[in-house]
């Protein structure tokens, strides 16, 4: 079955498979975008990780006489309506947006997973009633939901991640069944079986781990869906209960009032948001051509 | 292929079904007090016993939920308690306005990134496909709410090219009738209307249409590339077919069952992104009224409304289905 290396065509045990995740590794590190990617990613978390350090002044702090004030060098990216200085204000926002995206993709990964798995593992009616109950998510226009939920569990970061994993969560679930289905009657799970598994060890040990990378990838752009989502709730005044908090969706409803004004208040947390959304799109793409390299044209 | 309708058809039943149960439950379950939103200051003990027996709030909720379920099958889906307005009135004057600004998204999304699409894949690995893989990242990668607002200050602030929001120009008095600007305009016979309605139009529908524009593009480019490989496709230019024939005999033909399945998918993207673009640019539609209603605490229009989205979304995806099935004749046998 395997070559030993002498077989081989020369060159080819430098390149030889050293597992899934090595290999993934190597590929994507020579994968152009997913490094761009990773950049774009790595700025949003040290702003978010060295907010503190790296800001010339405190969130909260400014003055009314000062506000509105064009960038400078006292203020690079100029201040806001409250006078505070916006630079700073973006940094710290990273924070907010950071922790609210990643533990709201954990959640709906938690979600879904257990639907999806409940569904694809045991069949049946189980299956028909999940799934009928992601077809209901899934027909509500997901801000909406996110609207809704938030309206209804009033405002709070809690609540905005909650109400943004329930809108990603659909997506999980179905990734999740699709994997377990597809995966059902392949023959190592056979194997397995015949050697008198259990169905959770089966399920555990040999069905969740090939699903793995599905998941991985799928969970990567709905970080950039949640950053954008968080910030759109934010937009539609549903943002942190406080006002004061630098988020960067409320920042930009404060900033339109202002649009002839101050229009450096549109572009650098619009810039912010993108450069986010952008990094998670990049390395959401890349993980799943390296992870499936037969993805790859 | 009517009994793959009729299946399809039936099956939005149990999901209709479930969506009213939901949205009754959470609906009721919102801690706004409608009634006491409702009377303001004005609410005395009294009073609002009373305004509560006569909304029927004060009846077990599965009682309040089967005379809902009565209601909405009688077409009645309430009144809003803001203004006492029947929920049907409002929604049918707000939702051309929704229809207007989708259909333009839309088009513009299907207009733009098929061709875009196409022409990448034709030419894979050079300079003007690496052009349109940015176009598309960047339209998956930027809110509605900052292109809409970059927008409105290049196009509409600086640059003074296009109106900043709204969908007609106040001073422009024209008779409503159906409540598309655009017909109505043509309706009243004034040009210099249409114009302005269709210049209002612009910014909105290039706002909500960029993600749906992004998305088509990738897989248009996805679907033609893998199309190409195809050994038909070499054994028809190995037959000596012209270029061109071979393009829309053999590779679009194919190509087309992906697009039109996420062209379709995309409906339901653009109604949710239609609540974020009608909110920048003050148009008057549907989505901006759900928001409104749910920061009012206005339940019976949350409810309904939502349900009315749900529902136009399971038909969008029926039309779908039964398009890919025609598309597609091997998913109308099996």
């Amino acid at each position: 079955m395997s070559l030993t290396t002498a077989e081989r065509a020369p060159g080819a045990a430098a390149r030889a498979s050293r597992g899934l995740w090595r290999d993934a590794l190597r590929r994507l590190l020579r994968n152009g975008p997913a490094l761009a990617g990773l950049f774009f990613i790595s700025l949003f978390v040290a702003a978010a990780i060295l907010a503190p350090v790296l800001a010339p002044y405190g969130p909260l702090e400014g003055e009314l006489s000062g506000r509105l004030q064009p960038p400078s060098a006292a203020h690079l990216m100029g201040t806001d309506l409250q006078g505070r200085d916006e630079w700073t204000r973006i940094l710290y926002g990273a924070r907010v947006s950071l922790q609210v995206g990643v533990i709201s993709v954990l959640m709906a990964v938690l979600m879904g997973g257990l639907i999806g798995s409940a569904a694809g593992a045991l069949g049946g009616r189980v299956d028909n009633v999940l799934m009928r109950v992601v077809d209901v998510l899934l027909a509500v226009p997901g801000i909406l939901l996110a609207i809704g939920i938030v309206a209804w569990l009033d405002r709070g970061l809690p609540q905005i991640m909650l109400a943004v994993a329930v809108t990603n969560s659909p997506i999980f679930a179905r990734i999740l069944r699709g994997s377990l289905l597809a995966n059902r009657e392949m023959d190592y799970v056979i194997a397995a079986r015949s050697i008198g598994a259990s169905r959770l060890r089966i399920l555990t040990r040999h069905l969740l781990p090939n699903s793995l990378t599905a998941l991985i990838v799928a969970a990567t752009l709905a970080l950039a869906t949640a950053i954008i989502d968080v910030a759109g709730l934010g937009f539609l005044g549903l943002g942190p209960p406080d006002p004061r908090t630098p988020e960067w969706g409320t920042m930009l409803t404060d900033a339109t009032k202002f649009l002839r004004q101050a229009p450096y208040l549109i572009f650098f947390p619009g810039a912010a948001i993108v450069i986010s959304a952008i990094g998670f799109n990049l390395l959401g793409d890349g993980l799943r051509e390296s992870l499936d390299p037969r993805l790859k044209k | 292929m009517i009994k793959y309708i009729i299946r399809r058809l039936l099956s939005t039943i149990p999901v209709l079904f479930g969506l009213s149960i939901i949205l009754f439950a959470f609906i009721h379950l919102l801690p706004g007090d409608p009634v006491a939103a409702l009377l303001g200051q004005h609410a005395t003990p009294e009073l609002t016993v009373r305004i509560r027996e006569l909304l029927g709030l004060d009846q077990p909720l599965w009682q309040q939920y089967l005379g809902y379920l009565g209601q909405l099958s009688r077409g009645d889906l309430g009144k809003s308690i803001i203004n006492n307005r029947p929920v049907i009135d409002e929604f049918l004057i707000r939702f051309p306005g929704t229809i207007e600004l989708t259909i333009a998204a839309l088009i513009l999304a299907v207009g733009l990134g098929i061709p875009l699409g196409r022409y990448a894949a034709r030419h894979p690995q050079q300079l003007g496909d690496g052009v349109v893989t940015i176009i598309s990242l960047l339209g998956i990668s930027i809110p509605i709410f900052v292109l809409g607002l970059t927008l409105q200050y290049i196009l509409s602030v600086q640059l003074k090219l296009l109106p900043t929001s709204g969908r007609l120009d106040p001073r422009i008095d024209i008779p409503t009738v159906t409540n598309f600007m655009l017909v109505d305009t043509l309706l009243a016979g004034d040009t210099g209307a249409f114009v302005d309605a269709l210049r209002h139009l612009v910014l909105p529908a290039i706002a909500l249409g960029s993600i749906p524009l992004a998305i088509i593009t990738r897989i248009t480019r996805a679907s033609v590339l893998d199309v190409s490989n195809e050994d038909y496709v070499r054994t028809a230019r190995a037959k000596g077919l012209t270029e061109r024939r071979v393009d829309s005999r053999h590779i679009m033909r194919n190509a087309w069952l992906p697009v039109v399945t996420v062209i379709g998918l995309q409906v339901g993207g653009l109604l949710a992104g239609a609540v974020i673009t009608e909110t920048v640019f003050s148009w008057n539609g549907v989505g901006r009224w759900v928001v409104e209603a749910i920061q009012d605490h206005d339940y019976f229009v949350v409810q309904s409304s939502i349900l009315i989205f749900a529902l136009i979304f399971l038909v969008v995806n029926l039309v779908v289905d039964v398009g890919y099935a025609f598309l597609n004749p091997r998913i109308r046998y099996s």
